[in-house]
């Protein structure tokens, strides 16, 4: 099950295909990193929507300007300790300018999902019972303040600050 | 002839941290002299009975240690448990 | 000192609701303990040996009077009446049940302190010179960009997974207080040619399993570009800092791997291509001017004629002007000084501190220190700006709470972690250990002059024993303790990590060892010289040979 970042759950789509697997025509899928290097050519100019499994070790500028190709990306929690993808998240969307659904698979758990949205994440590969049980969608609204700029287009309190202050001396 | 070892399951109390040791079925005591000793052998069992239960478990971390038996006293092997049964071997309160 | 807004406020009780919340999930069993670990620890949560253990941030060692009652109320309500000021400037509370920890936050909250980060794999408290502000050899008070780089770190979106945990000091005086070169990145203030202020980088130094002093990865970095420029080092090291092992994990492998050219040139890549990124990352200038209002000198009085007062208390008192000579330091101020309160009585747990003591101190700051507190990383704490007629009065009301001891920079200031005593993670005891010393040491600390001891009760270092004058690490050989002993160490400008004298000994020939090689140290030493000027003329082998021939 899918959680998006408005708190809203819905089904996954998309197939994920493993490297030996074959894909239907029409239908969505996501490839791993490996096949798409491999294979760039088949995969290339497939008309329906392609995804990108991206390994939490290789920095987001592999892709480089085939960023635009995929409508999905997935990153990878393999435990939830590991926050490589949060950096490989802000640089795919504030470096590469990718606009497509980046998605957090893995070990994703309730009190990171802020941070991955501040990312840049979209959507969130869940476990349905235990997100509804523990009310996983209230995580997102649980901060309205934040100190730094990031990825989710909220103004920093340094800038708020700043507002305020000029308003003031006006 | 040296005193024979047996094996006991600490943890500490969720709830507060508290040292406790396993007694039996889902009863953690706070004094070693209660906690269950086993022999060498039945050690893996005895960690086995005191981590069952649905969560949450009412001790954080169940490890078993060695301990031997003094008279009525149960005394852990390690200076380490030693000081976690007995409390910190220095006074802690500032002047 | 800086005092939080509406939105510090606000974000503050957004993170204890968010906390309250998570408890309550454990303790319903919705969250494994391995989930909530990690949650818990970036509010400062531990599980040490005998219960939880709570550590509160004391951003840069500055504390206000209003909040040193407030941890005095966390140590007397719901601790065994006592605390621990630790070498992160910050406090901690060793008797704590998880159940209450919400309602001890939210009181906190309510005197703007918090556990945030003072744990887990992401910025701890940023450190800073303890006589910040007052000292006269600074070129600009540091704690303006301590307190921008403290929010800026707060519950950071990116870098709260890091690798390990993430160590920043700042230092803007002539004399390194910060012990900076031992910190994941260190910051040096630094004004340019052209009168522009900025900062020297330095990245890689840590202390642990692997010491390691750390090296300049930028001479200057303008402040405009300071959060921008840190960020560029973080993201650096989130992607490629070890995380298959947790003792290779910190930045300082990750730099002696690369290499510091191939270090410089990450960050200085990363740095170039941030582009967009900088500028919302930028300090615009009303926004640091604003910040230094925060940190504006107090109205001092004018007390020229202080000093004369002073000369003539202690010329009647010996005790006294033993002590002024010990814990006073000169304050850019005519007429004031710094005090350094003793948390070193001979004999007693080194920085533990009882909740009558924290609110005598804070009763002595309102009174005679703008209501102002500063915790040093040497364990003591600060009444950084008292007039110099007042200082006789204060000596006679610290000497009635035990707060008075004249032992500030001597063998008997001892750092020491809990050590086996408290913690989790040590192999053995600390504080038995600096309590022999002290008592030992303290008839001829004064022949001995300056001489820091320091001492950890595991390889984790958190008594910086690396860079003690005489290091003492504590072990376990054999289901015994051993200590491993260094000598030469220093922490300041010429930071050194100490050389090993030789094979551990047992707890019980540590004090012998000690004078062995302090002997050592007064027959060698030249006029002027302190153990590590000495340390670094002769070399280790007269220390080795001084343990050898007793032995």
């Amino acid at each position: 099950m899918l959680l998006d970042r408005d708190g809203a759950f819905r089904a996954d789509s998309w197939r994920h295909l493993a490297d030996d697997e074959a894909d239907d025509d029409g239908e969505s899928v996501t490839i791993s990193l490996r096949r798409w290097q491999a294979e760039r050519e088949r995969w290339q100019d497939r008309s329906t929507p392609l995804g990108l499994r991206l390994p939490n070790d290789v920095p987001p500028a592999a892709i480089g300007a085939a960023v635009d190709r995929f409508a999905l990306i997935v990153l990878n929690f393999p435990r939830f300790v590991d926050g490589r993808a949060y950096s490989q998240a802000r640089l795919l969307r504030g470096r590469l300018g990718f606009r497509g659904e980046l998605r957090a698979a893995g070990n994703v758990l309730r009190d990171q999902l802020l941070f991955m949205a501040r990312c840049g994440f979209d959507s969130f590969a869940v476990d349905a019972a235990r997100a509804r049980a523990e009310d996983w969608p209230r995580a997102f609204r649980e901060f309205d303040l934040f100190y730094q700029p990031a990825n989710d287009r909220r103004l920093p309190i340094l800038s708020q600050r700043l507002r305020a202050w000029q308003g003031a001396a006006e | 002839m040296d005193d024979p070892t047996f094996k006991l399951v600490t943890g500490n109390r969720l709830r507060d941290g508290a040292v406790v040791y396993f007694a039996s079925a889902g009863i953690w005591t706070p004094r070693i002299d209660d906690a269950r000793l086993v022999e060498e052998k039945d050690g893996a069992a005895l960690l086995a009975e005191a981590q069952a239960g649905p969560p949450p478990h009412p001790a954080v971390g169940p490890a078993l240690i060695d301990a031997v038996r003094d008279g009525d006293r149960v005394v852990p092997a390690t200076l380490r448990e030693k000081i976690r049964a007995s409390g910190p071997t220095v006074a802690y309160r500032a002047a | 000192m800086y005092r939080y807004d509406e939105f510090d406020r606000k974000f503050l009780a957004e993170r204890v609701a968010q906390y309250r919340d998570q408890v309550r999930r454990r303790l319903a069993g919705q969250l494994s303990e391995d989930e909530f670990r990690s949650l818990r620890l970036m509010n400062g949560l531990y599980l040490q040996l005998h219960a939880y253990m709570l550590r509160i941030s004391i951003p840069y060692g500055t504390l206000s009077s209003a909040q040193l009652r407030g941890l005095a109320e966390v140590a007397r309500r719901w601790d065994k009446g006592y605390g621990h000021f630790t070498t992160r400037q910050n406090i901690q509370f060793n008797w704590i049940k998880l159940e209450e920890t919400p309602d001890i936050l939210a009181h906190l909250a309510a005197v703007q302190l918090h556990g945030i980060q003072t744990s887990g794999n992401s910025f701890r408290n940023i450190t800073t010179d303890p006589f910040a502000g007052v000292a006269g050899d600074e070129i600009e008070d540091p704690r303006p960009y301590c307190e921008i780089v403290r929010q800026w770190a707060a519950l950071h979106p990116e870098f709260s997974f890091l690798p390990r945990k993430f160590k920043i000091a700042i230092n803007a005086a002539d004399a390194d207080r910060a012990a900076v070169k031992i910190h994941d990145l260190g910051l040096y203030l630094r004004r340019s040619d052209r009168g522009e202020i900025g900062f020297a980088v330095t990245v890689g130094g840590g202390l642990g399993r692997t010491p390691i002093l750390a090296q300049t990865v930028r001479d200057f970095v303008p402040r405009r570009e300071l959060l921008a420029y840190i960020s560029a080092c973080l993201r650096v090291y989130n992607q490629y800092g070890r995380r298959d092992n947790l003792f290779k994990s910190r930045i300082k492998i990750l730099v002696q791997a690369l290499g510091i050219e191939k270090m410089r040139q990450e960050v200085e890549d990363e740095y170039a291509a941030m582009g967009d990124e900088r500028e919302a990352l930028a300090l615009p200038d009303e926004a640091v001017a604003a910040m230094q209002a925060q940190f504006a000198p107090p109205a001092y009085a004018d007390a020229a004629g202080d000093d004369a007062e002073l000369a003539q208390a202690a010329a009647s008192e010996p005790d006294f002007a033993r002590w002024i000579e010990r814990n006073t330091r000169p304050h850019k101020q005519a007429g004031h000084a710094s005090v350094v309160i003793s948390l070193k009585p001979v004999g007693r747990p080194t920085g533990d501190c009882s909740a009558s003591q924290m609110r005598t101190v804070a009763d002595l700051a309102d009174e005679l220190s703008f209501g102002e507190v500063r915790v040093t990383h040497d364990q003591n704490l600060v009444l950084p700006h008292v007039r110099k007629s007042a200082l006789y009065d204060l000596w006679l009301r610290l000497g009635a709470g035990d707060l008075a001891t004249p032992n500030i920079g001597l063998a008997s200031d001892i750092i020491a972690c809990p050590g086996l005593d408290y913690c989790g993670l040590a192999t053995a005891r600390s504080i038995p250990v600096a309590q022999a010393l002290a008592v030992h040491l303290a008839g001829r600390e004064a022949a001995i002059g300056p001489l820091q001891i320091k001492i950890s009760g595991c390889i984790n270092a958190c008594g910086h024993h690396h860079v003690g004058h005489i290091g003492i690490l504590g072990l376990e050989k054999n289901g015994a303790e051993s200590y491993q002993i260094t000598v030469g160490g220093s922490d300041g400008e010429q930071a050194a990590l100490g050389g090993i004298i030789g094979p551990a000994v047992a707890a019980h020939e540590i004090t012998a060892t000690v004078d062995r090689l302090i002997d050592a140290y007064l027959r060698l030493r030249r006029d002027g010289e302190q153990f590590p000027d000495t340390y670094r003329r002769v070399g280790l082998a007269p220390f080795k040979e001084a343990l050898y021939v007793a032995r």
